[in-house]
């Protein structure tokens, strides 16, 4: 980090937040202005983004890059679907706990053995147990309903003594915000923390982290087990949204997305994920119009020229003043 | 009691299979031992090949044909995506190629379902007739085509281990600074590495596509199994990913007698996370000093 001076530091940080306040603004007005069409796609750019988000705690800021998250996307979703399917009435905090519980236990699975490697052996070792997930769950026709995956009703908010209301798509819109935003400011706290700062130095260097006294597995298991909650949040806001839960999602096409969504919009930012996901998101809604799914050729040139020439990715001339 | 029948079927399936993915792993193995690329295309290239040899047998009817043309087509497009995507992350991280590469896998695989549409092709076995092995009848082509895997991989060995280029390679391959100096084209050999490994891959497609046709879909689990298999045999150690694609593939084809052929693929992922628990430098390597 190179010394910036403090009267420079001063205006930028008020600048990140004024920032922050528009873009707030801008997506709590989004739903009273939008077609439903786009109301939609808006929601769903959040939920992409804070799965992506939280693939950026391992690619960004701590340099392992998952091809796995898929695993816990899914199991966030099964999971909420274990707690609409069993539990009457069905409860949305419950289907959230159950969602964080599943994509969890998992995390702490693949944390165990997958952060005991670096680099290529860690990616390779994450899409390695996705797969074993996405065989289970695939396989295991009676739990999982199998290749139909399953469907569920849509709980209701509910906040004990305030509210108790049927989700409309304005009111899931937002609570879909402020789920985001909490995990956001969250997120970006414990990366700015003494941890993250750990994390980022494991990154940097990882003999010298280790050599200094940090003991660097148990701050990678962390991390991986954090991230995976946070994917597991996602996938259980989806299933919530969907009202069902399917093999598809998760299978390694997912997992892959999460990777694009991260490179595209600029990795180690927080903000970047969200908007690679929105610029995915948009580039497909666009080309499959008049490419249908052939949308991906154009895309995934796109994401190779990226890769390529811009590996900051789009915002990633912002990377310094967004961790500010 | 023992299924004898069952699992000298079984071996015999293993041995085959086995014999396929070690013509794709050692490829995937030779580009990484090179240049620390990490080719997550290789699947899609092998996936291509088939569609092309399948599309050249139309064409001209003979088996052999298609198989010498789809390995040149692939060799091809391998040497046109190496220079244009890949010559330009030499000495980034390798995780950067499996970026890259899966980028170009995306593009790969959603052109051969634009080109070629969603449905299964089928390429004829060349080699006809069947032999009785117990209650089944077993294509002599499965045999033959573990004998052909073998001979591509035994040319393979000689030519690295005698030809004039095959020492350009292994050379490079040892250091790349000092073969530079000796007066090698490095980035040429790159540029050759690539082009065998696709060559290979697509050779591996055509010889497979016979099993069980042709899917735009195949790429990723040859990839998938033969990312398992290179890590198992020792990342760019040639002998270990033969034997390794041969050691997973029987068992997986033992697991198959007990659980279904889908839930049998598990096994050779618990295989790799042991593997890189107990010996992350690979199975079948001798013990780093």
């Amino acid at each position: 980090m190179t010394t910036v001076p403090a009267a420079r530091s001063a205006p930028s940080v008020a600048g990140y937040w004024a920032g922050f306040a528009i873009v707030l603004v801008l997506l709590v007005v989004a739903p009273l202005v939008l077609p439903p069409f786009w109301r939609r796609f808006v929601t769903e750019i959040l939920i992409w983004g804070l799965l992506a988000m939280s693939s950026d705690i391992l690619i960004g800021y701590t340099g392992m890059v998952s091809f796995g998250h898929s695993a816990f996307f899914g199991l966030g979703m099964y999971g909420a679907a274990a707690a609409l399917l069993t539990m009457k009435p069905p409860s949305l905090w419950l289907a959230l706990l159950y969602g964080l519980v599943g994509a969890g236990a998992v995390a702490v699975f693949v944390a165990y053995f997958a952060t005991r490697l670096r680099d290529i052996y860690f990616a390779i070792s994450t899409l390695v147990f996705s797969q074993i997930f996405y065989v289970i769950i695939f396989t295991w026709t009676d739990v999982t309903g199998g290749e139909n995956g399953l469907t569920f009703p849509q709980p209701p908010l509910t906040i004990t003594g305030l509210i108790e209301a049927r989700f409309t798509p304005e009111s899931f819109h937002w609570f879909v915000l402020a789920v985001v935003t909490t995990a956001y400011l969250l997120v970006r706290r414990i990366t700015r923390s003494p941890f993250g700062m750990v994390l980022q130095s494991i990154r940097e260097n990882e003999p010298r982290t280790r050599a200094v006294g940090y003991h660097v597995e148990r701050y990678k298991m962390v991390a991986v087990m954090l991230s995976g909650l946070v994917a597991g949040l996602a996938g259980a806001l989806y299933a919530i949204q969907n009202k069902f839960a399917a093999p598809d999602f998760v299978f390694f096409t997912v997992s892959g997305e999460v990777v694009i969504f991260n490179v595209m919009g600029g990795m180690g930012t927080l903000v970047g994920p969200f908007a690679g996901a929105a610029s995915f998101l948009l580039l497909r809604e666009g080309l499959s119009r008049f490419l249908t799914e052939y949308y991906l050729i154009p895309l995934g040139i796109i994401f190779t020229l990226i890769v390529i020439f811009l590996p900051q990715g789009l915002l990633g001339f912002l990377r310094r003043r967004l961790n500010q | 009691m023992i299924p004898w029948d069952q699992i000298v079927i079984q071996t015999l399936n293993g041995l085959v299979n086995g014999m396929v993915l070690a013509i794709v792993a050692s490829g995937l193995t030779l580009i990484f031992g090179i240049m620390d690329i990490v080719n997550f295309a290789h699947g899609d290239l092998l996936m291509l090949g088939a569609f092309v040899g399948a599309a050249a047998l139309g064409a001209t009817g003979s088996f052999w044909i298609a198989l010498l043309a789809a390995a040149i087509a692939i060799a091809l497009l391998g040497v046109f995506l190496q220079v244009t995507a890949l010559r330009p992350l030499i000495g980034r991280d390798p995780l950067t190629t499996i970026l890259a590469t899966f980028g170009i896998s995306l593009v790969l695989q959603k052109y051969a379902l634009w080109q070629w549409g969603p449905s299964v092709r089928r390429i004829s076995e060349p080699v006809p007739g069947h032999f009785t092995l117990f209650h089944l009848q077993y294509p002599w082509y499965r045999v033959a085509t573990a004998l052909m895997a073998g001979a591509i991989i035994g040319g393979l060995w000689l030519f690295l281990k005698y030809g004039k280029y095959g020492i350009w390679i292994r050379a490079t391959t040892q250091d790349r600074v000092m073969a530079q100096a000796m007066g090698i084209p490095v980035p040429l050999v790159h540029t050759a590495v690539f082009a065998i490994g696709s060559a290979m891959a697509a050779a591996s497609g055509v010889l497979f596509g016979p099993f069980t046709g042709v899917t735009q879909t195949m790429g990723f689990d040859f990839t998938l199994r033969a990312f398992i298999v290179v890590v198992v045999g020792g990342m760019g150690n040639l002998g270990g990913s033969i034997l390794a694609a041969i050691f997973v593939s029987l068992l997986e084809a033992y697991a198959a007698i007990v659980v279904s052929p889908a839930q049998a693929v598990i096994v050779a992922f618990v295989v790799l996370v042991l593997t890189m628990l107990f010996r992350p430098t690979g199975l079948f390597v001798p013990t780093p000093k």
